[in-house]
């Protein structure tokens, strides 16, 4: 009864209000879930291998976030507190059974290479952190706003850590060789270092480097 | 509407409608699906096969090369080494046979499949067993001596990424080239693999994968080896 009243008090906030822009900006830079909030670290360390990977990765993480939202914020009303998380859970692991099924349908050299980071969706600290901070307390609008900012921030670091791995380590782009022969043949070679896992985090670390030095009140005081 | 969402009745009933609104999308998508899975299974299987006769293939191509190379040239035997007639190897599911606690051992059926690739026939012969988290698989090509292993490709369900996973990195599987699958294949760990070829370097950190490989090589290459000691001759 209470969402209603309000609906029609205050119908006139534009779509697109200047909050709400911020919903969508702040993730991206100053609020990113990975290099300030540091959550999600485990997918960008195991799926950025290659960019094809991180796409997909980035999509799945993208639609379980906005339908949960969208979803958790709905019934935020009806959801009984006791067993909101329980709630939450029900939501997020259903939505990632979906994006499974459907990858194996129709992407399964994709799904075969994903394998089990698709099921870790579920673990995926940043959507249920967004559930319970966000969409328990706001409208579905602004929750599933919040959660493009959000993925979109994951998705685009993962993408860029994903590029220079992949370019770096194994001289290609999308699975296409880039790098002319040329370049191997004066004596060049591809980093082997860059396939492994700890270079996902030094490149993260360069990454969170960058923008603490731009952006300094991000620099925490200790 | 004076409903106490705090009470144990509404609680109760949110989650159990939540459970069932949910179930049933759920299995309404997983049985929607199931044609397009079960076809990709099927052109999975066919780049297995193809894999293991050193032919490289994709998803656009799987069928037209596989038509090209296998065909219908299939057969089943059994347990004993006869042949059976009458059975679809290709529509064979050895893994599932192998889970399936009641067909008995002796009953199990075994898809041989014939490869016609240069001139040279090989047969490639399917193989499960079990890993360290779960099922674990293969295909064995054998040249046309009906005893040299010439290619073999193995995979696996859910072994660890790094450890047991690594049966299916080329380096691995490389190793069971030229040793002869009419005796025992056995894998060891003190790197003397290289030196003979009935021995197999096994993985670091992945043992109990390793030697999964090398039960279910030893237990099915015995089956098929006494099927080819008998047409040999």
């Amino acid at each position: 009864m209470s969402e209603s009243l309000e609906k029609v008090k205050a119908p006139s906030e534009p779509l697109f209000s200047k909050k709400n822009k911020k919903l969508i900006t702040d993730p991206l830079s100053d609020n990113n879930p990975i290099t300030i909030q540091v959550l999600g670290i485990c997918s960008a360390l195991a799926i950025t291998v290659q960019v094809e990977q991180a796409f997909f990765m980035s999509a799945s993480v993208l639609f379980v976030l906005i339908f949960g939202n969208l979803s958790i914020s709905l019934l935020r009303n009806l959801i009984p507190s006791r067993v909101r998380i329980i709630v939450q859970l029900v939501v997020v692991a259903s939505l990632v059974i979906i994006v499974n099924e459907v990858l194996q349908a129709f992407v399964p050299d994709v799904s075969e290479k994903l394998s089990v980071f698709v099921g870790l969706i579920i673990t995926n600290c940043i959507i249920m952190g967004r559930f319970e901070a966000f969409a328990m307390g706001n409208k579905p609008w602004p929750s599933v706003l919040d959660a493009v900012g959000n993925a979109v921030g994951y998705a685009w670091i993962l993408l860029v850590v994903a590029i220079f791995r992949e370019v770096l380590g194994s001289g290609k782009f999308w699975g296409m060789e880039i790098l002319p022969q040329g370049f191997y043949e004066m004596g060049y070679m591809n980093n082997n270092l860059m396939i492994l896992p700890p270079m996902a985090l030094i490149v993260v670390g360069i990454i969170i480097w960058i923008q603490r030095s731009k952006n300094p009140s991000l620099v925490e005081e200790h | 509407m004076a409903i106490n969402k705090e009470s144990n009745a509404y609680t109760f009933g949110f989650s159990i409608l939540l459970v069932i609104v949910v179930g049933a999308i759920l299995s309404s998508l997983s049985l929607g699906l199931k044609p397009l899975k079960d076809k990709n299974a099927e052109v999975k299987k066919q780049i297995d096969i193809l894999n293991a006769i050193g032919v490289d293939a994709d998803r656009s191509n799987a069928l037209e090369l596989y038509t090209q190379y296998v065909g219908n040239n299939t057969f089943v035997v059994s347990v004993q080494g006869e042949k059976l007639e009458g059975e679809d190897a290709f529509a064979l599911d050895v893994q599932k046979q192998h889970r399936d606690k009641t067909i008995t051992e002796d009953a199990r059926k075994f898809p041989v499949f014939v490869a016609n690739k240069e001139g040279q026939t090989m047969y490639v012969l399917p193989t499960v067993g079990k890993g360290l988290w779960g099922p674990i698989w293969g295909f064995v090509a054998v040249g046309e001596d009906m005893e040299t292993i010439v290619g073999a490709s193995f995979d696996h369900k859910t072994e660890t990424p790094g450890l047991g996973a690594e049966i299916k990195n080329t380096s691995f599987e490389e190793q069971y080239i030229g040793a002869k699958m009419t005796s025992n294949i056995t894998v060891v760990k003190d790197g003397s693999g290289k030196l003979d070829a009935q021995k197999v370097d096994g993985i670091t950190g992945g043992t109990i994968t390793s030697k999964g490989v090398e039960e279910m090589m030893n237990r099915t290459m015995a089956v098929y080896a006494a099927y080819f000691s008998k047409t040999k001759i």
